[in-house]
């Protein structure tokens, strides 16, 4: 196997320079994607190698990225549109709620809109206001819109690709606070045969308490479970990595063993991610359960201001926390 | 080229035809035939262009036979809805010659982005005019294939088409289809009120910085349901065109011969690598927004019997007969075809059956899913649970 040790970000360049390569109707757009590469710099290169016809820079508005994304997409392009930050998505909002996840169901079936939508989304970084959101549920109650989250430079690397070949409308949500992380990626590998877009792994095995987690608090979670490790408690972590649809046969069969469930997100709780899993997660589980699932997510405030971020986001201790919790039933 | 495009060919004209700079009383309105049904044989519009059409007498009869099966299917899908078959209806009434004049100026390559008012279009482009009734009728979401007959669905979201028409229009650039005479241009269809909306402008600016090779459309007739033209603009729409940095052109919108003059141009110029433009057909909703609408609360008889005058269907109907194109018996037949085909629309409307409601968990994604697999299956079941279920 040969593997490179990328960043998740560089991960995801790689991925996009492997989709620009296979499929000529492949473009992205978006603002700053050009010359600059990206705010983040997750196009870097890309436009200077495949050309401004298909790295095409956009006038500033979302809901045009997006709407002409879906014309081009009627004409037969496969668009990856860039969303600079998870807080400007929402201009975009009618034309990726109504138009793009609609198309295929309203024409039943004779157009189809094979477009991602990539969000650097979650905070951590310590930006100014409205560069640090979670809104994955918004995307995840849409129907017609699939909605994934990569962990690590690995799952980046594969899932990007995975996306822009599916067929799918895919809201395609970055770990903006992960971008640096480094790790191994096998580059040779077939997309054929790679772990399938739309499934949960386990990340880390253990029989104690089941950890539920995506995008950015993997790492959190896998940290929290070393840690407990040294407690002599074993968690096991799922990466769920499709948020819609959901893929919780791993999970039910980790909560059947455990009876202990935490899920764990950044976005708020109200009405979230956490609180589906924990209906589902119920229902399937309900005899097997030692305690409520349990959930840790940021608190229902608008995301506050960076020097408080810290306290705001989940972290390994409030996950533990939560853990403990779950014993005190 | 559809069935019944006429093709605008060169020929002696019958009138007595005068040029003049522009149509009397608007200095600003393409006209080329009067609503007394005066034809005029050119207008040079303020874009220095030369407008005209050079029909033969049976483009002519066909064009007017357009309009008048086009106002009466639509009057019969109203007696539907008025009549409890049909949940709601939008209705051309007073459109038809921005329309049709614009539905037949299209080339069978171009591709049309319309609202969900564009009944005389989606005539024009060969769908079969039932389609838009199981929309409204609530039996499917619109029926026809967009790629088969080049003509998207209906957009009820205002002015979301637009940025689709854009997008498309810049996939015929990155194709390399412009710049020829048999390259593709596209069509987008809005009203006036629709030119408040974010994603117009958007469009406008998009297209105007790509080049995009389109026609915005804008039927303004003059209501955004209740809200008249001044609540959307302080300016002659046309005139918002260049601000975006493409010509704008104002087009009498009740004549149907201005109108397709105007919209062929405006297309053969965005094919030619020339960009987008804005046209704007000025016209006048006859009727109600929908029929869930009652106009005579916001608006005056009055205003009303004055656009009655500058009727798009009278005014054919007076020029062919002065030019004697066409004789009592053609208008005979047109009305006879007329009924015949409303009756036949009436017939398979009634005929519509309900979809299966199972059907309801169809085509949400190309690849399926699982959690609609698992709730389609237990809503099966659950159906099935009733004693002397057909499921």
């Amino acid at each position: 196997m040969a593997t490179e040790t990328l960043t998740l970000g560089k991960a995801l360049n790689t991925g996009l320079r492997r989709a620009l390569e296979n499929d000529p109707k492949v473009i992205i757009m978006g603002e700053d994607v050009g010359k600059l590469g990206g705010v983040f710099r997750i196009t870097d290169g890309l436009q200077k190698d495949f050309g401004d016809q298909r790295v095409i820079d956009t006038p500033l508005a979302e809901s045009g990225i997006i709407g002409t994304a879906v014309g081009l997409a009627i004409r037969g392009f496969r668009p990856v549109c860039e969303i600079q930050f998870d807080g400007f998505v929402y201009p975009a909002y009618d034309q990726i709620v109504s138009q793009v996840a609609k198309m295929h169901y309203r024409s039943r079936g004779k157009l189809s809109i094979p477009m991602v939508i990539r969000i650097p989304f979650g905070g951590g970084i310590g930006a100014v206001e409205h560069h640090s959101e979670s809104p994955e549920a918004y995307f995840a109650h849409t129907a017609g819109l699939k909605v994934v989250s990569c962990a690590n430079p690995q799952d980046a690397y594969v899932m990007i690709q995975q996306a822009i070949a599916s067929d799918d409308p895919i809201v395609f949500l970055e770990p903006k606070r992960r971008y640096w992380e480094k790790g191994q990626v096998d580059l040779e590998a077939p997309l054929s045969d790679a772990y399938p877009l739309h499934s949960a792994r386990v990340v880390r095995p253990g029989t104690d308490v089941t950890l539920l987690a995506y995008g950015p608090m993997v790492r959190t979670c896998l940290d929290a479970a070393t840690a407990a490790a040294e407690d002599g408690r074993e968690l096991e972590v799922i990466d769920l990595r499709s948020l819609s649809p959901l893929d919780l046969a791993a999970a039910y069969e980790s909560v059947k063993r455990t009876g202990r469930a935490v899920v764990v997100h950044e976005a708020p709780s109200n009405i979230g991610l956490g609180a589906e899993l924990a209906a589902r997660i119920t229902e399937e589980c309900f005899y097997s359960l030692e305690s409520p699932v349990l959930r840790v997510t940021g608190f229902d405030t608008p995301y506050p201001a960076a020097r408080v971020e810290e306290e705001y986001l989940p972290d390994l201790d409030r996950v533990l926390d939560a853990v403990d919790r779950t014993f005190g039933w | 080229m559809a069935k019944g495009d006429p093709g605008g060919t060169t020929r002696g004209r019958r009138a007595a035809p005068r040029s003049r700079k522009r149509a009397a009383g608007d200095p600003e309105l393409v006209q080329l035939l009067t609503p007394e049904g005066e034809r005029i044989d050119s207008v040079t519009g303020p874009d220095g262009i030369e407008y005209r059409v050079d029909f033969t007498d049976e483009e002519y009869r066909g064009l007017y036979r357009d309009l008048v099966l086009v106002r009466k299917l639509d009057a019969e899908a109203t007696a539907l809805q008025r009549q409890g078959e049909l949940g709601i209806w939008a209705s051309l009434l007073g459109q038809e010659a921005a329309q049709v004049g614009s539905g037949r100026a299209l080339r069978t390559q171009d591709m049309a982005f319309p609202t969900y008012r564009e009944h005389g279009v989606l005539y024009c482009r060969g769908i079969d005019p039932i389609m838009p009734l199981g929309l409204f009728r609530g039996v499917d979401q619109g029926g026809w294939d967009p790629n088969e007959f080049k003509f998207n669905m209906y957009t009820i979201v205002i002015g979301a088409q637009t940025l689709h028409a854009t997008g498309y229009a810049m996939g015929i650039t990155m194709d390399g289809k412009t710049g020829t005479d048999d390259g593709e241009a596209v069509i987008a269809y809005f009203g006036d009120g629709a030119t408040s909306q974010g994603d117009v402008n958007e469009a406008f600016v998009w297209a105007g910085v790509f080049n995009a090779p389109m026609v915005f459309f804008c039927q303004n007739n003059q209501y955004a349901i209740s809200e008249p033209l001044e609540r959307q603009t302080r300016i002659p729409l046309y005139q918002r065109a260049a601000g975006f940095g493409f010509p704008g052109i104002r087009v009498d919108g009740n004549d149907v011969l201005a109108t397709y003059a105007v919209t062929r141009t405006a297309l053969d110029n965005a094919r030619h690598g020339q960009g987008p433009s804005l046209i704007e057909a000025y016209t006048y909703r006859m009727g109600a927004h929908t029929t869930s609408d009652d106009p005579t609360r916001y608006r005056i008889a009055s205003e009303v019997e004055a656009w009655q005058a500058k009727d798009p269907i009278a005014r054919v109907k007076a020029f062919l007969e002065k030019q004697q194109i066409a004789d009592a018996d053609f208008f005979a037949e047109v009305d006879e075809q007329a009924r015949r085909e409303s009756v036949h629309l009436r017939e398979r409307v009634l005929a519509m059956p309900n979809p299966e409601p199972v059907t309801m968990f169809d085509h949400v994604y190309p690849n399926g899913s699982p959690l609609l697999d698992e709730q389609r299956a237990q809503f099966s079941r659950y159906m099935e649970s009733f004693e002397g279920s057909a499921h």
